[in-house]
């Protein structure tokens, strides 16, 4: 059911580009409002994200770690597994977020017959990083629309990405692993009962959305050609606020539009927003080193709270420790009477 | 806010990442590239070879090549015969003028003149009278009457211009 309504409601965002650009030929609204409006709610949003996390107070500090941490001068404490500076957090950060190192933990667990087994399990992080990765490097080289004269840099990812020169216009190799990762993506919640059980129609919706862009854009280029003059006179438009509608773009390049459109302003809204969130992770930002520096929990700023010493508490709680027969330590007078 | 000291910078690199191509862009006022075209038709419609022929030049790179086929019935029946420099370029001769347009402007590098050579070019220019060359005592200009037509090989191209006029 979850899986359904999602691939209907991108369904019917080509519907919607059809009958908007085709029937009503709103060219100005899909090719310009919407683009806009879609990159404003994207940027505002994070921004507002960001904000609002960073108003969140870490009362403790709650690192999650899975080496040796550093005590004694003569233990080697593990630097990425449990960081103890900054710099080790920024290293562990870096991996985490190029690399997804504790993905590669991900393992599986199974039942063969009535033994449940746990095992090593790779593809997750394959796909995953598969998926990224190109995703970021299609990313970037979208910017030989978006740029004129095209940096340098953009021109040699592109030579780089169509380096085999398969078929004309070239075959981009992170198009092909994209729908790779995102295949396997998609397989795994369609396959596997457990983790079909825990998927909600948020989980297919952006991986059905992102297949719907990659696919139209691929056709594109591959497939139902589109005048890519024009598409830059559009793009350039847009990125020099200047915007122009020509006419003469098919179809489909409107879809693909409104996809990344609508996958843009969805962002801030839903679980992509771990692009962002991954930084403010309490567990992931933070050193590990909760015995050498204090931390203190941001409530205490405007309240500061009371804290008991031991012979305060018991003190207060005299009467309820002396009617149940428990041992009264009789240090706190001794001092207070020297005192 | 908590952190703003790590936060804020972070929220500004963020932010000027996301609009990277609006202030590369900024102030810039980009036209669409006009190629200059030629009179009459072309084998297919104006609309078609504007977006498609990357593909019908591959296709006919098939057919020339590995088929020996020289004859292209477009899609309205007439016949053309299969071929860049005589084919396309009888009609578009000028490479800088048709091609590049908006090839630079859409940065795609077609690797068309890694074999073909555009019309305008076949003369060739003189080699640059690099330190080597002056080193062994070579001669720039090996053969008679061979003059650059654009002057544009560097300063050696500049004193055969003057000994043209």
């Amino acid at each position: 059911m979850n899986v359904v309504a999602a691939l209907i409601a991108v369904i019917g965002m080509v519907i919607l580009v059809w009958l908007g650009v085709g029937v009503l030929k709103l060219y100005t609204l899909f090719g310009v409002v919407i683009p806009y409006a879609a990159f404003l709610t994207f940027l505002i949003g994070l921004v507002y994200r960001m904000v609002n996390w960073a108003k969140s107070p870490v009362p403790f500090k709650i690192t999650t770690t899975c080496g040796q941490q550093k005590s004694l001068p003569w233990i080697r404490h593990s630097r990425l597994e449990s960081p103890a500076t900054n710099f080790e957090v920024f290293l562990r950060m870096a991996l985490e977020v190029l690399a997804f190192r504790s993905l590669f933990r991900n393992l599986r667990a199974d039942l063969r017959g009535r033994k449940l087994y746990y095992g090593s399990s790779k593809w997750l992080w394959l796909g995953a990083i598969l998926f990224h990765w190109s995703f970021f490097i299609i990313l970037v080289r979208h910017l030989r629309l978006f740029s004129y004269p095209v940096p340098g840099p953009i021109d040699l990812l592109d030579k780089v990405d169509s380096f085999f020169h398969i078929g004309l216009p070239h075959l981009y190799l992170t198009d092909v692993a994209i729908l790779a990762g995102l295949t396997f993506l998609l397989l795994r919640r369609l396959v596997d009962a457990k983790v079909n059980y825990i998927s909600h129609a948020s989980d297919y919706f952006p991986l059905f959305l992102i297949f719907g862009l990659v696919i139209s854009g691929m056709l594109m280029r591959y497939f139902f050609r589109v005048d890519i003059t024009s598409v830059k006179e559009l793009t350039m438009g847009l990125v020099t606020l200047h915007p122009k509608v020509p006419t003469g773009i098919g179809l489909i390049f409107y879809v693909h539009v409104f996809f990344i459109s609508v996958l843009v302003a969805y962002f801030p809204f839903s679980k992509l927003v771990h692009m962002v969130g991954v930084f403010f992770s309490p567990t992931r930002n933070l050193p590990n080193d909760n015995r050498r520096v204090r931390h203190i929990n941001p409530w205490w700023e405007n309240v500061p709270p009371k804290f008991l010493t031991y012979c305060e508490w018991q003190e207060k709680f005299k009467e309820q420790l002396e009617s149940a027969g428990q041992p009264i330590d009789e240090d706190c007078y001794k001092e207070k009477k020297e005192s | 806010m908590y952190n703003s000291n790590k936060v804020i910078p972070g929220i500004i690199i963020f932010v000027l990442i996301v609009t990277f191509p609006i202030w590369l862009n900024h102030g810039k006022a980009v036209s669409a590239p006009k190629p200059i075209l030629p009179e009459g038709r072309c084998v297919e419609s104006k609309e078609f070879m504007r977006a498609n022929h990357m593909q019908l030049l591959k296709e006919w790179r098939v057919l020339a090549i590995r088929e020996g086929m020289r004859i292209y019935t477009s899609s309205d029946g007439s016949r053309f015969w299969i071929g860049l420099q005589n084919g396309c370029m009888k009609c578009h001769h000028n490479k800088q003028q048709f091609c590049d347009k908006c090839h630079d402007f859409a940065s795609v590098k077609p690797y068309c003149w890694n074999c073909h050579i555009p019309p305008e070019t076949k003369e060739f220019g003189t080699a640059k009278a690099t330190r080597l060359l002056k080193l062994f005592r070579i001669p720039v200009d090996l053969r008679e009457g061979a003059k650059p037509k654009h002057g544009e090989h560097g300063g050696h191209g500049e004193i055969d211009k003057g000994g043209e006029h």
